[in-house]
């Protein structure tokens, strides 16, 4: 697999590219700046980029921009952001830019070495991934009509909202994938979503509505 | 000499040359004040009948074109010789009569407060003022007419008045410089700003600084964001890489897992550096356990250029000391970097209303007040009503006076 690696941080790029490596994962290319990973976007021999939300010029969050820009002129390319921050407002533009293949992580769980090349992995295969604390700062925003659900159903949604298939959740409460698949009717039953079939489109629709659009 | 001097109330007993010198420059003024009275007369005068005439027969608009702007000149030279009398200045504050058209012109001045006062001081100068400000003179001048009187006409009545006006120079000399002094305070009351104009002045002000005090503190806070986000947050997270990567190596690649481990314990340090530094920036322990005497102390330790301090103040709110130990870093931080000083010195006071704080060196001087940094000091004082002087003559020394008004309450 190969990866571009856009963080201004010249430890940090230098830890990313280590783990990535670690990894099997191919950095061919880690740039600090906006306009480079612009640049290195177009490439077509990348599966991934990886990238940090702020980046020089300004700071702000042109990392991200450049990824969503990438984005509309690729549709599909998987892009993985990583920031210093829970910002759900930066996952809804990200998951606004198309069809699945994105991910929002705070830097913290980059620690989590395996867990964090799995995410990798799971958003260049299409997936879609989002950091706990982002769920749950959207989960919190919406707290209203979730009283409906159980709370053994609030903990499949949270999950299922972080990117993760229905065999990944059934492993983490430690159930079987059948009762998992019946809580997921449940939880979409109740909030009046329309059924999908392949986890990510799931994933997505439970974001979606999260996100009140 | 200088002629408009402010007036010195001292202890008129000892008759000496310089006493008498500035009577003699008093009782001048006062002639002027008194001379006054034909120019002021005329135009209480003239603008009686603008009010009169102006309604009926419109002459009055034409003459007021005349009059008030020569009782606004006639005005301005009192409120300039009273106010360096006072040594102060005393502003008119007229309502703005700009964008309107002559001819409306006189109706904004009629109702403008100021130039209603301008009215009635006209009357008080052409009045009471006259005869205040003659006293002096006749005073003065009386025993001189009476002389010449005696030598040239005949008679025994003028030297009977000359030997009987001894107690008029007494008296001159007793009353001329309170005399003076009570016209300038009744033309500072009368011309001088009213207190609503002056609140709007100083709530302008206080606005203005309050606008400038919040950029400054949205900039400071953006600052520390920046600050925490480009080092301890980065460097923490690169120490959890590095962590994790080790824990993922152990077993395969120990060697390695140690480097990653070394290198992340060294992170740390640099992670808790960069904590106390956004710390330090934010409000330094040691103000906060010492005060502002021995933060600036601490301060002055690790300076490169020796300097001495002495401060005597007691504990003071917690934002003033904050606001003159980061202006006093500033100014220190400027000597360090600009004046090549040999050595510097703090001092500071405290009685009771007003925080003092001079900061000073041998440096080659020069420093500029509107410079970058020492405007961002006076920004920081604004907030808090406080005045900053620089005196920095080429060739030094540059010396920085704070001051923060501040009662402890």
């Amino acid at each position: 697999m190969r990866a571009v690696l856009a963080e201004d941080q010249a430890l940090l790029r230098v830890g990313l590219t280590r783990i990535l490596e670690s990894g099997g994962i191919e950095v061919v290319e880690a740039v600090d700046n906006a306009p480079s990973l612009a640049r290195a976007l177009t490439r077509d021999d990348i599966d991934i980029a990886v990238v940090d939300v702020r980046l020089p010029p300004t700071f702000s969050t042109e990392g991200l921009e450049a990824a969503t820009t990438a984005r509309r002129a690729r549709p599909g390319l998987p892009v993985l952001v990583l920031s210093q921050w829970v910002e759900p407002l930066y996952a809804r533009d990200l998951l606004a830019s198309g069809e699945g293949a994105v991910g929002y992580l705070l830097k913290d769980r980059v620690a989590d070495v395996d867990a964090f090349l799995a995410a990798v992995r799971q958003v260049a295969g299409g997936g879609t991934v989002l950091d706990p604390e982002v769920v749950a700062a959207l989960v919190s925003a919406r707290s209203r009509p979730l009283d409906r659900l159980t709370d053994r159903e609030r903990e499949v949604l949270t999950l299922m909202a972080e990117g993760r298939t229905n065999a990944a959740i059934a492993a983490r409460l430690v159930v079987t994938e059948k009762a998992i698949g019946k809580h997921t009717n449940n939880i979409f039953a109740k909030l009046d979503l329309p059924p999908a079939a392949d986890d990510n489109r799931r994933v997505l629709a439970v974001l979606a509505w999260l996100d009140g659009r | 000499m200088d002629l408009l001097a402010p007036i010195r109330l001292g202890r008129p007993y000892a008759v000496t040359a310089d006493g008498i010198v500035d009577r003699l420059r008093l009782t001048l003024i006062s002639a002027g004040y008194a001379a006054s009275f034909l120019p002021s007369l005329a135009l209480a005068i003239l603008t009686m009948l603008c009010l009169v005439l102006g309604p009926a027969l419109g002459i009055g608009v034409l003459l007021a074109q005349l009059v008030f702007p020569a009782t606004a000149g006639l005005t301005a030279a009192h409120r300039r010789i009273s106010g360096q009398l006072l040594d102060e200045e005393i502003v008119a504050g007229y309502a703005s009569d700009r964008g309107a058209p002559v001819l409306v012109r006189p109706l904004r001045w009629m109702r403008d407060p100021a130039r209603w006062r301008n009215f009635g001081f006209l009357w008080f100068s052409a009045s009471g003022g006259f005869a205040m400000s003659l006293l002096p003179v006749a005073l003065l001048t009386l025993p001189l007419t009476w002389l010449i009187l005696a030598i040239t006409a005949s008679g025994w009545i003028w030297l009977f008045l000359l030997v009987g006006s001894g107690p008029a120079y007494v008296a001159w000399w007793f009353i001329t410089p309170p005399l003076v002094r009570a016209r300038a305070l009744a033309e500072r009351g009368m011309l001088g700003n009213s207190r609503v104009a002056e609140l709007e002045e100083r709530v302008e002000r206080v606005r203005e600084s309050r606008a400038e005090t919040l950029d400054h503190s949205a900039a400071e806070v953006r600052r520390i964001e920046r600050d925490l986000h480009d080092g301890a947050q980065a460097r923490i997270a690169s120490v959890g890489m590095n962590v994790g990567l080790a824990e993922k190596l152990v077993h395969t690649d120990p060697a390695a897992a140690a480097a990653l481990l070394r290198e992340a314990r060294e992170t740390t340090i640099d992670a808790l550096e960069d904590l106390r530094g956004v710390v330090r920036g934010i409000h330094p322990p040691v103000l906060a356990d010492k005060g502002l005497a021995g933060a600036i102390e601490a301060l002055t330790l690790a300076l490169p250029v020796p300097t001495s301090v002495a401060i005597q103040v007691p504990r003071l709110p917690a934002p003033v000391e904050s606001a003159a130990y980061f202006a006093v870093a500033e100014c220190l931080a400027n000597t360090v970097k600009h004046a090549r000083a040999g050595r510097a010195w703090v001092t500071g006071r405290y009685d009771g209303e007003r925080l003092r704080i001079t900061v000073g060196d041998d440096g080659r001087g020069g420093a500029d007040a509107a410079g970058s940094g020492l405007t961002g000091v006076a920004r920081r004082l604004d907030a808090f009503d406080g005045d900053l002087h620089v005196l920095s003559p080429a060739g030094g020394p540059t010396l920085v006076e704070l001051e923060v008004p501040c009662r402890i309450s």
